[in-house]
Formats: structure tokens, C-alpha cells, sequence
């Protein structure tokens, strides 16, 4: 089974979000960053795959030549090769037009990709590459088995799970369940050693274009301060939350 | 030229994300000068979305289209889409609306946006607010494509009322093939939901143990709430990961969120920043949450939450 695992370069979760250039860019100062927390339960599955049952794990990312630091560290945890598409994009539509040129080139069975991320949030990436290479999708996956072409899968939906099953090739949008989080792994010192050696293949783009772009960031406005209410006096609180908040 | 919403039923009723699509798309046609046409798949009674502003509304209904399907949804609202001229459509952030908008962009090639939190702050160019970054910020986006794809996030934009005389036509969509089959569906049954309430009451690890949650649940049963959780709790096993709330569990976008024994880490805020009201009660003045919240009091829950059960059952009863 070939593997390709999206990889998206975010800012860690505690970073501080701060725009430059007249609320226009985001600003990477002192920001560090990480691979995406829901891509990273889908390359641990995809080495699950690769040590129980076969398979050959590439890694790709779409973006600029400071993504490759994260690029490395997936290849610790154990992908074979890597591929960055050298270009910075501007929308999910691009990123997956570049995907699926990638897929398309690489014969592919199995493309897992985690179903957003933390960054932008959009959630498209994945159902987008799914419909451009007219693969079958699978969004909000919280588990899958793949038997030969049959796949059988879980996916959340609101207030439970629904049980699905399809065959390869397969687009899916992981999140926590695909593994669960004691299960992800870690470089190890052997890991970081050979992901040196490993190829990462930069490739030009297909020329996808954006179809959105963003025009300024906002900060959400300063919150005012809490109302503290003692403790001895909750029937206060009460009276807040229905005459004032009105949510109760 | 028109907007088509997408109005997400269950069992035949309506969401209330869908009378809040329909809100949102009435005002969106309302500034392009045109009308909105909203979209039911097997809902038996369409005329409640009259009274949010839908003119006219196509019904679906199609036993093939019984259970949730994105291929085949996505491959409806196209059809539908294209049938109306519209070149606006809109649908909720849910699960589902997550899983048909990109899918109903790439067959219109359209430009798609989700977590939309407002109505556009221009048609021209069409620009649109969303939560970024984790909901630490928005950004203002313009969709330069002529089909537009806007997920709408849940309790943004509201539900208004704005009573026309619609009228319903029925469609014979055509149903996909689809290699993505649904064979089992498991619902927890009974209990409200963290993705539907308007209340959701959460525990943290100030708890000390999953014996003491019955008063989380009875504080719970009193609002009508759902009930909800920070990741230790769930990692040690004291409540379902279908309870974790936050960066890396489920986004709360409620009307109130109360937030019991919770510190109020950053990852934990990342989930709830979208809930309106936001009370927060705990031990430790210092606790991050209070920077984050709305109400507060500082006390031990074990003290403070039995009496908030028993003044609301009063407050209700009254
Ligand atoms: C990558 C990453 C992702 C993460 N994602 C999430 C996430 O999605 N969701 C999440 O919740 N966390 C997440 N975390 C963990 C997060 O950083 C915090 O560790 C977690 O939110 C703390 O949970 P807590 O507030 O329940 O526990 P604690 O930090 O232990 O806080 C307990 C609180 O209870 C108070 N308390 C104690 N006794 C009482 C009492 N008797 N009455 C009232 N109050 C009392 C204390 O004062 C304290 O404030 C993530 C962390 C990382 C690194």
C-alpha cells in the first residue's frame, strides 16, 4: 500500500497570535512551530500501517522552504520520503489543486490528511482532494482498517459515531481516534539521524489558483473584566445570568 | 441569480442551524438584491422556514437519501444549485455542513469559506468574517469566484424571524453513486448533545474524581444543559472522549458555558471562545479562566454547585 500524508506547518497551540503589515500577515515572531496536531494522529496511523501490514509512507506539504524543519521531524517518526511543493498558498482550493497533482503523479492508495488545521481552519483540504482526484473521502475519521481494498472506517458525527465501509483509493480527514493520543510517537535520536539522510524531494507547482484570499486580520476586542459574585450568593449569580446574560 | 441554504433536517425536523442558514441567507440575498431558495432533503413539512425568510423552498425526497451521504448530498445541492442560478450557497459548520461544503465547491468551483461568523461586510468584492487561528482570530476573506461556498458557524449570525408567504416545490434530484456506505449508526440517545445545546455544563480536574460528577450532572439536568469536560478528565477515563472539550476535542459554540474546576489553559480556552456567556467557578482566584469569563465565583465547587442546583430548581419552579 503507497501512503501519502498531508503535513500542515502551524503555530503551536500556546503561541500568541499577533498580525504585522497593517493586520495583513500573520507574524511569525517567536512563534514556533509544530506539525499539525490532527496531521500527526494520521502519520502515526500510516506507521501503524507500515509496521503491521506493509506500506511505503510519504509525507508532502505544500509551502516554503521554512516548512521543511517540520517536514524532518515527520521523517524521524518514521516516514520514508518527503515532498514539499514550493509554494506559499493562499487558500485551501490551492493547496489542494497541488495535492492532487501529487497524488495523481504518485499512484497512491491511501491519502490521509488531518481533517483541519490549526492555523486556518478551514476544513476543506481534505474533501477537496478527495473530489479532484475522484477519491473516496472519508471526513472526521476516528478509526480505520484497511483489508486488502476493503476499508472499514468510523467517523464522528454529532452525538455519536457512524460506521462506514468503502474500498481504496481513500482520501481521509483524521482526527484523534484514527490513534489515540498516548499512542503518538516521538522522534527518537536514531529517528533524527536517519531523517537527515532521508530524500525530500521539492517539487515546482501545478499553478493551482486560490480561489479566496484574506483582505486583514481582527483580534477579537478585549473582553471586560469578570463579575465576581460571592460564593454565599449564588441566587446573585442566577439573577445575572436571566436579567442581564438572558441565557437562562 | 439567487442564494440557496441548505436546511439541515432530522428525523424530518428542522435543526436549529437550519432556521439559522435560512436567517443568514435571506439577509445575504436581501444585500445582493435577490432572493433566497432554501434546499430540504426528506423533511416533511417545509413551511416552518417561511417564517425565517424563505420565499421559496425545493424539497427533496428521496428514500436513497435517508441516511447523511457527502458525495450524495453534495452532488443534490449542486444539482439544486444549478437548477436555481444561484451562486451563494450556504450551509451550517456542523459536522456534516463541514463535510458536503468543499465537496459542493469543487463541483461548482467555487471558492468555499467555513466558520463564518457574520453576513458579508461587502458583496463587492464579497468579503466575509471567519474564525481563524484556533477562534484566537478572525479574518476578514474575500471570495473572488463567482460561485461562492459559505459555511455558516453555529449561533453566530442567530435565527430571525422574518415572515413571508413562501411556497414549496417539489425536485426530483438525481442520487450519485456513492462507494462510501453507511453500515451502522450509534448515537448516545437521551442526552443533549455538546454540538446542539444551549447550555453545556463542564467539569475539570478540580473534581478530584468521577464520583463527584453526579452533581455535575444533576446541575446539568436542571439547565436542559450537556454535560462536557477538559482533557485530563477524559484522558484519566473519568468521562467519555466524547466529552474532551477544546484545541484538540469538540468547539463549544453555546449560549452559556460553565466552567467547573477548570484552570482555563490556553488550549482549553481555544475550544470554548465562541460560547457567549462564560461562568467559571473555582478554588484558585489566579486560575487563568477568570480572564476569560464573564461571571465568576470564587469557592469550592464542592460547596458552591449544590446550592446553585437547589436556588435553580427554586428559580425554575417559580
Ligand atoms: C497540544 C495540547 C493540546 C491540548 N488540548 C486540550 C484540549 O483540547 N482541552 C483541554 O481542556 N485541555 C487541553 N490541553 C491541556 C491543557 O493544557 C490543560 O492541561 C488542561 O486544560 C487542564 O485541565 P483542568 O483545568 O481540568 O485541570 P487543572 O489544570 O488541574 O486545573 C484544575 C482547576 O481546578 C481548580 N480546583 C481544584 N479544586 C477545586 C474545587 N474544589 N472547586 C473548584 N475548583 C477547584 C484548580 O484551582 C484548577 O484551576 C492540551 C495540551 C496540549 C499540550
Amino acid at each position: 500500500m503507497k501512503i501519502l500524508v498531508c503535513i500542515s506547518h502551524v503555530p503551536d497551540t500556546t503561541s500568541k497570535i499577533n498580525f504585522t503589515d497593517s493586520d495583513t500577515k500573520f507574524d511569525t515572531n517567536g512563534v514556533q512551530f509544530v506539525i499539525n496536531p490532527y496531521d500527526e494522529f494520521c502519520l502515526t496511523r500510516a506507521m501503524w500501517f507500515k509496521e503491521k501490514q506493509g506500506a511505503t509512507v510519504t509525507i508532502v506539504n505544500v509551502g516554503g522552504a521554512e516548512t521543511e524543519p517540520t517536514l524532518r521531524k515527520a521523517l524521524a517518526i518514521g516516514a520514508d520520503d518527503a515532498i514539499r511543493v514550493n509554494v506559499n498558498p493562499t487558500d485551501g482550493l490551492q493547496v489542494a489543486k497541488e495535492l492532487a497533482a501529487v497524488v495523481k503523479n504518485g499512484g497512491y492508495d491511501l491519502v490521509l490528511a488531518g481533517k483541519e488545521s490549526a492555523d486556518y481552519n478551514g476544513q476543506m483540504v481534505p474533501g477537496m482532494l478527495a473530489s479532484l482526484t475522484d477519491f473516496n473521502f472519508i471526513n472526521g475519521c476516528v478509526g480505520i482498517e484497511v483489508d486488502g481494498t476493503a476499508v472499514t472506517a468510523t467517523r464522528e458525527i454529532d452525538g455519536g459515531n457512524e460506521t462506514l465501509s468503502t474500498s481504496l483509493p481513500l482520501v481521509i480527514g483524521g482526527q484523534k481516534g484514527v490513534v489515540e493520543e498516548k499512542d503518538l510517537r516521538i522522534p527518537n535520536m536514531r529517528g533524527i539521524m536517519m531523517a537527515r539522510k532521508k530524500p525530500l524531494q521539492v517539487i515546482e507547482p501545478v499553478g493551482g489558483e486560490a480561489s479566496t484570499s484574506v483582505q486583514s486580520f481582527e483580534k477579537p476586542a478585549p473582553k471586560g473584566a469578570v463579575k465576581l459574585v460571592d460564593a454565599d450568593n449564588v441566587d446573585e449569580l442566577i439573577s445575572l445570568l436571566h436579567n442581564e446574560a438572558k441565557v437562562i | 441569480m439567487s442564494v440557496l441554504v441548505f436546511a439541515d433536517s432530522s428525523e424530518g425536523k428542522f435543526k436549529k442551524t437550519a432556521l439559522e442558514v435560512v436567517s443568514y441567507g435571506k439577509k445575504v440575498a436581501e444585500q445582493l438584491g435577490t432572493n433566497v431558495v432554501a434546499l430540504t432533503i426528506n423533511a416533511s413539512d417545509s413551511s416552518e422556514l417561511y417564517t425565517y425568510g424563505a420565499e421559496k423552498v425545493v424539497s427533496v425526497s428521496n428514500d436513497a437519501l435517508k441516511t447523511f451521504n457527502a458525495k450524495q448530498y453534495a452532488a443534490v445541492v449542486t444539482e439544486v444549485a444549478k437548477a436555481q442560478n444561484a451562486t451563494v450557497i450556504v450551509v451550517d459548520s456542523s459536522i456534516d455542513g463541514l463535510y458536503v461544503a468543499p465537496i459542493i465547491a469543487v463541483n461548482l468551483d467555487a471558492g468555499c469559506v467555513s466558520n463564518v461568523v457574520d453576513v458579508p461586510s461587502s458583496t463587492s468584492p464579497f468579503t466575509v468574517k471567519r474564525k481563524t487561528f484556533s477562534n484566537k482570530a478572525f479574518s476578514n476573506t474575500i471570495i473572488s469566484t463567482e460561485h461562492k461556498v459559505i459555511g455558516v458557524a453555529k449561533n453566530s449570525y442567530g435565527v430571525h424571524e422574518n415572515v413571508v408567504a413562501g411556497s414549496t416545490e417539489a425536485f426530483d434530484a438525481t442520487v450519485v453513486d456513492s462507494a462510501v456506505k453507511s453500515e451502522k449508526i450509534e448515537r448516545i440517545t437521551g442526552k443533549v448533545t455538546i454540538a446542539d445545546a444551549e447550555i453545556v455544563v463542564s467539569a475539570g480536574r478540580g473534581l478530584k474524581g468521577p464520583e463527584n460528577w453526579g452533581m455535575v450532572e444533576e446541575l446539568a439536568e436542571v439547565l436542559g444543559a450537556a454535560t462536557a469536560c477538559s482533557k485530563p478528565v477524559s484522558d484519566l477515563g473519568w468521562r467519555p472522549h466524547s466529552e474532551h472539550v477544546g484545541q484538540t476535542g469538540k468547539p463549544v459554540a453555546s449560549n452559556l458555558y460553565i466552567a467547573i474546576g477548570i484552570s482555563g489553559a490556553i488550549q482549553h480556552l481555544a475550544g470554548i471562545n465562541a460560547s457567549k456567556v462564560k461562568v467559571v467557578i473555582n478554588t484558585d482566584p489566579e486560575a487563568p479562566f477568570f480572564k476569560a469569563a464573564d461571571y465568576g465565583i470564587v469557592g469550592d465547587a464542592f460547596e458552591v454547585v449544590p446550592k446553585l442546583i437547589e436556588k435553580l430548581k427554586a428559580f425554575k419552579a417559580s
